[in-house]
């Protein structure tokens, strides 16, 4: 139940981040979540697309190095201590979080996702799933 | 398959060789203070007359010349023949100062062509094979000079010279190509063109590269000679003395021969000007020996390597010069230290990062700024910012060890360092010295 997520390099000057969204732009790839990490000289972005094969080869034609990385996609209560009950759960499977970024509202409103980088990613997904929590696969990106 | 283009001299014993030398070497004394008067009046400076060279053993008596006297002489000032004899020209690149002319007879023409001939055959050429001469042609010395010992040879020869890769990839595929001649980045990139294309060292018809114009690495070998399948050989030469063939690696890979019955190799101290013995390292200093439109004695090369006699499994007897370090006009001193580029080439490919990069020296509050520009890639990338960087850190740490400062490393988007498709800008010097 794990989705890909593409890592970007990104040098640090002006404008590189804009010509990589103009890349995807123009491919008419569909954003559906975004984070940006940056290191002292350079930056990674994390990407979550509905159509990672396209996504990867654009990004090689316009000269961006890439990678993929298994995330979790999870539908989070969007109510206060919805973020801290997965939390819980997953500390409870000693399942340690590296990063997360959050995903508010998708196309039905009230809605709320975390994409998250576990150590474990086999057991988060069985404990998560076990105690009741929505994961989302690949093909259901779309519907975010 | 022939060994040697020209047996007896490539295997000439030691007293051959030095009997050659010392005829040559009095006749072309003479001939230069004869027709050469800038030199005659460095000779009559010193005191030397063309009698006090009775042989090789007299060499040190002559004064150097230098770049600076090349500059000094420009563009006739050292003409040894006239004019009328003249055929051809090359010139550098003039990227360090004033650009360098150099004048051909046609028998200048011919003995250049006969020292790249056996540049070719110690790589293995024969006339079967089909040579793909990727160096640029034109004023630059690379492109006519492989091109004329392969036309001598007898190989089927692709004058193709530099710029659009994918056409040079398709007539390599097409023709069935079995030796490349060009520059050593060049050769890196379109290795790795070829590898993008999906093809593996066995899709590739090449067996043999020669690659000169510029210093390169072992580990840069090693790379292209794995990325193509090939043998890569190294040829050494300077527009000054002919062009590319003064000196060229055989199979055992270990330094070039100098075509020594042609130009006399020394090494010597570039502070005293003192020669210095074999296998010492020093200036690289050339006398042509038979030249006649651009007769240079005593040249410094300003490279800096060593010379070998030691006894070389290919059977030829032609003394031996290591692989320059860099030239003494390459290497830079920051906060100091000398630097030369191919110290950070060799860091950077021993950490598995590409060959591609950039070094950009300045001064900020009087302290000397020091970065190495190197292009990410993917073997290279991880999501983990943290192993990125620790990456980026041990290329800090290596380049420490090797060259003793600090260097800022950057890390930059593939291929957005300028690949010249002839020489490679490695150094941006922005301090006002």
């Amino acid at each position: 139940m794990s989705i890909k997520q593409i890592s970007v390099f990104l040098e640090n000057k002006p404008g590189t981040l804009e010509e990589m969204t103009a890349a995807l732009a123009a491919a008419n790839i569909d954003l559906r979540a975004t984070s940006l990490v940056e290191a002292e000289d350079f930056g990674i972005a994390r990407l979550i697309v509905d159509d990672v094969y396209e996504t990867t080869t654009v990004l090689k034609d316009a000269g961006f190095v890439n990678r993929l990385t298994d995330v979790l996609a999870i539908e989070i209560p969007d109510t206060p201590g919805g973020l801290n009950k997965v939390l819980k759960t997953l500390s409870a499977a000693q399942v340690n979080v590296e990063y997360m970024y959050a995903f508010l509202g998708g196309k039905e409103v009230n809605q709320a996702f975390m994409i998250m980088k576990v150590a474990h990613i086999e057991r988060a997904e069985s404990t998560l799933s076990l105690a009741g929590f929505r994961l989302v696969d690949q093909e259901h990106i779309s519907e975010l | 398959m022939e060994r040697y283009f020209q047996e007896s001299i490539e295997t000439a014993s030691l007293e051959e060789m030095k009997k050659i030398q010392d005829e040559k070497l009095v006749k072309q004394v003479q001939h230069v203070w004869n027709d050469v008067p800038y030199y005659r009046k460095k000779m009559e400076e010193k005191g030397v007359k063309p009698e006090d060279i009775k042989s090789r053993d007299d060499l040190y008596k002559l004064p150097f010349l230098s770049k600076a006297d090349l500059r000094d002489a420009y563009p006739y000032g050292l003409l040894g023949s006239p004019l009328s004899e003249c055929v051809r020209i090359h010139s550098t690149s003039g990227t360090t100062g004033k650009r360098v002319v150099a004048f051909y007879t046609q028998h200048d023409l011919d003995l250049w062509s006969d020292c790249t001939s056996r540049a070719l055959v110690a790589a293995g050429a024969t006339k079967e094979s089909v040579v793909h001469v990727a160096y640029g042609y034109g004023l630059f010395t690379g492109g006519a000079g492989l091109n004329d010992g392969s036309h001598k040879l007898g190989c089927l020869t692709v004058p193709i010279s530099s710029g659009n890769t994918d056409r040079q990839i398709m007539f390599i595929n097409d023709l069935q190509a079995t030796v490349l001649c060009c520059t050593p980045s060049y050769a890196a990139y379109l290795g790795e063109r070829m590898k993008e294309l999906g093809m593996g060292p066995d899709d590739i018809s090449l067996k043999a590269g020669i690659f000169g114009a510029e210093a390169w690495s072992e580990e840069m070998r090693a790379d292209i000679e794995k990325t193509m399948g090939i043998k890569a050989y190294d040829i050494y030469g300077l527009t000054e003395l002919s062009g590319p063939g003064v000196s060229f690696e055989c199979c055992e890979q270990s330094g070039m021969h100098v075509n020594e019955d042609h130009f006399i190799p020394e090494i010597i101290d570039p502070d005293t000007g003192e020669v210095l013995p074999d296998e010492t390292e020093g200036e690289l200093v050339f006398t042509a020996l038979d030249k006649e439109a651009f007769p240079l004695l005593r040249y410094r090369t300003r490279d800096i390597c060593k010379l070998s006699r030691k006894k070389c499994s290919c059977g030829r007897t032609l003394i031996k010069m290591a692989k320059p370090k860099g030239r003494t006009d390459d290497m830079l001193i920051i906060r100091g230290v000398n630097v030369f580029p191919s110290q950070i080439e060799t860091v950077l490919m021993n950490n598995g990062y590409p060959a591609n990069y950039q070094i950009i020296v300045d001064r900020v509050n009087n302290t000397d700024t020091f970065e190495v520009k190197v292009e990410m890639t993917p073997e290279m990338f991880t999501d983990n910012l943290g192993e990125v960087e620790a990456r980026q850190k041990k290329l800090v740490d290596g380049l420490h060890a090797m060259l003793g400062i600090k260097a800022k490393v950057s890390l930059v988007a593939p291929k957005s360092i300028t690949r010249s498709e002839g020489k490679a800008v490695r150094v941006i010097d922005n301090r006002k010295l």
